[in-house]
């Protein structure tokens, strides 16, 4: 029988990289990423991990070594955070549309400015359409499992995509949690080994990264997007045969507390755990209240998220990033363009909160819960969506 | 021959290589970028001493050594650019619009 160990988030992170058995790794000091690579580098330097581990000059030249490293075939792994994401933006789109399997984690913090080092969404919701798999961690034992879900998922002949694993940042990567870690002998070969079908090598040479005239861009992107959608199927089979494995199952969208509940709550992220927290009261009082959490963000999972909504009337979508100039946030968009075209659809209020590391209780989603429902009946906010906890003066 | 050589080189979304990489070298042959031009060169062969700027100074290379040792575009890749006729110190290309 397994046994669970306390540690660091981040710790165990750095732990699943190193059992996918990563050839290289590119790092640069980000807050709050950087406990993961610190680890990755001790591991390399003991030599329990034999990587090549490069320290670089910038978040940019880090994703740039990664295309490089993943190009000429080795399985790659970096992290970062908030403004180093940024940095990344314009490789981030060429890493996907190479066609290149790296594995990326997103330690979730706002972006500046202010100058912010706390969680938020704000950093990966600048990137919604980079073309990477993104799926977001609850748990750190979830953190832990989505990193070797993920080298599987990216090591797939059908997939041989770019995959982000986002962990809020503080709020879970800082966290001192008990986890189950696997033995390497556990994981067998739940972990393929990483082979890729193209990529430069000086005996059969190849062009990576061509111009794309008129005539092929459209068809270069479309490749990319079917590869992304048709990426669900393989996903959904490598966590249904951790479930089968292991004995822990997971889903693109998770549920707690549906059974005929007619409010929903939607999450992403850690603050979750706390929104489960305000559903069990909510329940207790008989209020109909459920949580529905994304966890597969990237390729959105339309159908089981319809299905996940199919009998509430009002979902409260939860948003941890301010959409400046949109009428609500990323998520409110992305749910209510979900629902749009379905005959009967519930009413979706939107809700801002979380910025810039500011506490998430229990608190905020009773009253967002009686906010809705007092939307749902005396109608709807000015805004499309509302910003929890702002203070006015 | 042309129509041929275009078939190969505007391909559907299906039939990309993974990351539209390039898996032969010279592939860029099979895209015909002459399509778009508006004037042709035209050379006089009686006016023409075979010196090879015209081919030196094309930035397509479409200025061909023909069989006699004259030169000739190949209309495939020229976009009349003009420089062949600019340059021909013996002023035997002028440029003919394309009508058609």
């Amino acid at each position: 029988m397994p046994t669970r160990t306390p540690m660091e988030v981040s710790i165990a992170v750095a732990k699943a990289v190193q059992q996918a058995d990563v050839d290289v790794i590119a790092a640069y000091p980000i807050t709050p990423q950087t406990h993961i690579v610190e680890h990755l580098s001790e591991l390399v330097a003991n030599g329990e991990l034999q990587a090549h581990f490069m320290n670089v000059e910038s978040e940019h030249s880090a994703i740039s070594a990664m295309v490089g490293a993943a190009a000429a075939g080795a399985s790659t792994f970096t992290a970062t955070s908030s403004q180093g994401l940024a940095l990344m933006h314009e490789i981030l789109f060429i890493a996907a549309s190479l066609r290149l399997p790296i594995v990326m984690v997103v330690a979730n913090r706002a972006l500046s400015g202010p100058i912010s080092i706390w969680n938020d969404h704000s950093d990966i919701m600048a990137e919604r359409d980079i073309g990477w798999i993104q799926v977001f961690c609850e748990t750190g034992q979830e953190a832990y499992d989505a990193i070797l879900h993920a080298f599987r998922v990216v090591r797939d002949p059908n997939v041989v995509l770019p995959m982000v694993v986002n962990i809020d940042g503080f709020n879970l990567t800082h966290v001192i949690e008990p986890i189950y870690l696997f033995e390497q002998e556990e994981l067998g070969d739940y972990l393929p080994e990483h082979r890729q079908s193209l990529k430069l090598d000086i005996d059969h040479p190849i062009t990576m990264g061509p111009v794309g005239i008129p005539e092929v861009y459209t068809e270069a992107k479309k490749q990319v997007e079917d590869a992304l959608i048709n990426s669900k199927q393989v996903i959904l089979a490598a966590w249904q045969e951790f479930g089968r494995r292991f004995g822990r199952a997971y889903a693109p969208i998770e549920t707690y507390r549906v059974e005929d509940a007619q409010i929903l709550l939607m999450t992403m992220g850690v603050i979750s755990r706390t929104a489960m927290g305000a559903v069990d009261r909510l329940r207790d009082a008989g209020k109909p209240v459920g949580l529905i959490r994304c966890r597969l963000w990237r390729p959105f999972p339309l159908p089981e998220f319809r299905e996940a909504v199919r009998q509430a009337s009002i979902i409260a979508v939860i948003d941890r990033h301010i959409s400046l100039g949109a009428h609500s946030g990323p998520v409110g968009q992305e749910v209510r363009s979900a629902l749009y075209t379905l005959p009967n659809r519930p009413q979706v209020f939107d809700f801002v909160l979380g910025l810039g590391g500011r506490d998430v209780t229990v608190h905020d989603f009773l009253e967002i819960v009686e906010l809705a429902e007092q939307y749902a009946t005396q109608g709807p906010p000015e805004s499309e969506y509302t910003l929890i906890g702002l203070r006015e003066v | 021959m042309a129509e041929k050589v275009e078939k190969r080189a505007i391909i559907g979304w299906r039939n990309l290589a993974l990351g539209c990489a390039i898996l032969e070298p010279g592939s860029s042959m099979h895209l015909l970028t002459g399509t778009w031009r508006l004037q042709r060169p035209v050379v006089d062969p009686e006016k023409c001493n075979q010196c090879g700027l015209c081919h030196i100074y094309c930035p397509d290379l479409a200025m061909t050594k023909t069989a006699a040792g004259t030169y000739e575009p190949d209309l495939n890749y020229c976009k009349g650019c003009g420089i062949c006729a600019e340059e021909c110190p013996k002023d035997a290309i002028t440029l003919v619009e394309e009508k058609e």
